[in-house]
């Protein structure tokens, strides 16, 4: 209950905070995402009045861009590089082993919540390729082993 | 004495440890009560060398690299300080003929200074082309401008003097400049490198943009994935705020520029310039019918300029030192520089800025010397995932726009992404049609229902099934996707698909007497 009490508070201040800025829309859904992890449904009926949007325009906006998250995410995210340098260099490979080795797939929350996991098309990072990004932090020439061990010293952070 | 030391800050660099680098550097020179002062730098773009750590001697910056923390107090051992002798050491970083062979105009300071320090911005010819700028008329702007024959480098190649010119023509009490930073090409980061190894490069075109065509309000829609450029463009703006560079008078011009960066989230459509608008409204990013051109109907309905961040980041040499400078550089109507991306299966992947002209196989094997792997290299794409593969009979094919739409293929942003024989080609078809409908943004049908309609097609083939029916099928529904879509994310992706079976058809089970008969 204080929970979403506190969460309906953040979002109104940020929906606020913004709103008058030309296109507000991205900037305040960023904001609640990066504050909370996620955008609340009960989140969209207060930014839609608001902005003065239907609530499907809003939702609607939400659904459309893959970066928004609906349900709460693990502890740390892990984006994984999908496209074409980073196949040159064996992702595949690595995508097999990542799965395995965190038992989830695409878009799924380890048990625990430690870790999700999210496919990335590109992280500008093809001249070290294969390449990932945990929060803020790059890493490239991932191999299996590399991979292991940066889970297991970011597990032990969390 | 001091020694300065540069250890690079630029995320392909810090993806390779140049992080944990700098601190070990750091620490190891206090422990030994060394003076030391650290810069960090931008990527000199030889990737392969990174983590490159440089040293300010006396016979100019030698260079160490790739650094690994366990060989830290092994070069303060050999006296790297003082450019002593290493394993590791590449000698003076000007002298290594990957760098010294380039012509760096755009990305003539990175790797060089300090990106964030507006000091070694103005040491190093930085905001000379404002100066100018503010001098002149907008539409003598915009004729340097056109003079330098510069092309858009985002993908389309439309000359940017000539859409600078509509929206200076269009009158309106706004304008808008928008900088297109979603670089969502696979195998391009060299937006990314500007925007972290040189942000006042893309602040100072922006705002002589600004100047040129009478708009007062600039965007940047910088990708999600881009968090380090994120963070360098805003403490670059801020600099440039507090300098008056930026803002309601700049240098004491009168004349008023501002500028906000504004994020995408993980759209890959929203790097299409409608879309972008869209987004940037605070919308679905769908695309627009064309007309209106964004450039006398754009963002908010006003005439914009939306311009990639190479095209913006050239405009500032471009107002130094004239039109005709850039223009002597290059071939045909491919006109000036063009930062070039090596990446994917390829030994020395990096940045290589150079005139329009080279051939791909100069590029392939003089440059990147050959696959990573070591094995034969199979195919190239050229010019992102709407690109096509190139097979190794058309490795000659200079750089060039003209000499590649000839041969069915694109520049593009100018990234290159190699593939040594264990590609298969067939794969990456079903790929490119399985992002096509990952990405698609839902308004054509084509597109939208075409490109997954394509993967089960591609399946199909992969598993053998009935090829002769399959293949025609898969090229009629090219030619739809060539022909009903309406931006080039759907009218594209037939380029990959199409190459990788004209140019491979053994991969997708077609033996050559079937393909005779
Ligand atoms: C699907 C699609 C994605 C695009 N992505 C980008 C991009 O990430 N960056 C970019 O500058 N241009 C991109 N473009 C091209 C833009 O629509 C536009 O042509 C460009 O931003 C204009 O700037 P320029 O003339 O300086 O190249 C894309 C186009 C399409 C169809
Ligand atoms: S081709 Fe695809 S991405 Fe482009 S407008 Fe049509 S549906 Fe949208
Ligand atoms: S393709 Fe993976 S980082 Fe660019």
């Amino acid at each position: 209950m204080t929970e979403t009490v506190s969460t309906q508070s953040t979002v109104k201040e940020i929906t606020r905070a913004l709103k008058h800025k030309p296109g507000a829309l991205l900037p305040i859904l960023h904001d609640i995402q990066h504050a909370l992890g996620y955008i609340p449904a009960d989140s969209i009926p207060v930014i839609a009045s608001e902005l003065q949007l239907s609530r499907a325009e809003v939702h609607g906006v939400i659904s459309f861009y893959h970066y928004f998250r609906e349900t709460p995410p693990g502890k740390q995210t892990i984006h994984l590089c999908r496209a074409e340098s980073c196949q040159a260099m064996g992702s595949k490979k690595l995508e097999e082993h990542v799965k395995a080795k965190l038992s989830i797939d695409y878009h799924e929350t380890t048990p625990d919540g430690k870790f999700s996991l999210e496919p990335v098309y590109c992280l500008g990072m093809c001249s070290c390729s294969p390449s990932m990004q945990i929060g803020n932090d790059v890493y490239g020439r991932v191999s299996n082993e590399s991979f292991d061990s940066v889970i297991d010293e970011r597990e032990a952070l969390s | 004495m001091t020694v300065t030391v540069y250890v690079p800050n630029d995320s392909g660099a810090l993806a390779l440890g140049a992080g944990r680098i700098a601190a070990a550097i750091d620490k190891e020179a206090q422990k030994r009560g060394l003076d030391i002062k650290l810069v960090r730098n931008g990527s000199r773009g030889m990737f392969w060398l990174e983590p490159l750590v440089e040293v300010e001697t006396s016979e100019g910056r030698i260079g160490y690299g790739p650094v690994q923390s366990k060989d830290i107090s092994g070069l303060f051992d050999a006296d790297f300080l003082n450019g002593g002798t290493h394993a590791l050491e590449v000698g003076p970083i000007d002298e290594i003929p990957y760098f010294k062979n380039q012509q760096r105009l755009t990305f003539a300071r990175i790797g060089l200074t300090d990106p964030i320090s507006l000091d070694d911005y103005l040491a190093y010819d930085g905001y000379r082309g404002l100066k100018n700028a503010l001098a002149m008329s907008g539409a003598d702007i915009v004729r340097h401008v056109t003079d330098s024959g510069l092309r858009g480098r985002g993908g389309a190649a439309f000359p940017t003097g000539i859409k600078w010119n509509t929206v200076l023509n269009t009158p309106s009490e706004q304008k808008y400049i928008i900088c297109n930073a979603d670089e969502g090409d696979s195998g391009t980061f060299s937006d990314r490198m500007v925007m972290e190894g040189d942000p006042f490069v893309l602040i100072e075109g922006m705002t002589i943009a600004g100047l040129a065509v009478g708009a007062t309000q600039g965007y940047i829609y910088l990708r999600v994935e881009y968090p380090h450029a994120h963070r360098a463009l805003n403490t670059a703006i801020a600099k440039a705020y507090a300098a008056g560079y930026l803002g309601d008078n700049i240098q004491g011009s009168g004349k008023k520029f501002d500028l906000e960066v504004r994020l995408g989230a993980g759209a890959y459509i929203c790097g299409e310039e409608t879309s972008l608008m869209e987004s940037l409204e605070g919308k679905r990013g769908l695309v627009r019918f064309k007309p209106p051109l964004p450039a006398i109907s754009g963002l908010f309905g006003k005439p914009t300029i939306v311009n990639n961040v190479i095209s913006l980041a050239s405009v500032p040499i471009i107002l130094d030192k004239g039109g005709e400078y850039y223009r002597d550089f290059g071939m045909g109507r491919s006109r000036g520089t063009l930062p070039i991306q090596l990446a994917g299966n390829i030994k020395y992947p990096g940045l290589v800025e150079l005139a329009f002209g080279l051939t791909l196989r100069e590029l392939l094997y003089e440059y990147g010397r050959g696959s990573a792997s070591g094995r034969p290299i199979k195919a190239v794409q050229v010019g992102g995932p709407l690109g096509a593969y190139l097979p190794e009979s058309q490795f000659d094919t200079p750089l060039d726009y003209e000499a590649f739409a000839a041969i069915w293929a694109v520049v593009g942003h100018g990234g290159i992404v190699v593939f040594d024989d264990t590609v298969d080609m067939a794969e990456m078809a079903r790929y490119s049609m399985e992002f096509c409908a990952i990405e698609s943004c839902g308004k054509c049908t084509p597109c939208r229902i075409g490109s997954t309609r394509g993967e089960e097609v591609i399946k199909d083939i992969i598993a053998g099934r009935d090829l002769h029916k399959n293949i025609p099928l898969l090229r009629d529904l090219c030619d739809t996707l060539l022909n009903g879509s309406l931006c080039a994310l759907g009218g594209m992706t037939p380029y990959p698909v199409l190459s990788a079976l004209n140019h491979f058809p053994e991969d997708f089970g077609i033996t050559e007497q079937a393909s005779a008969a």
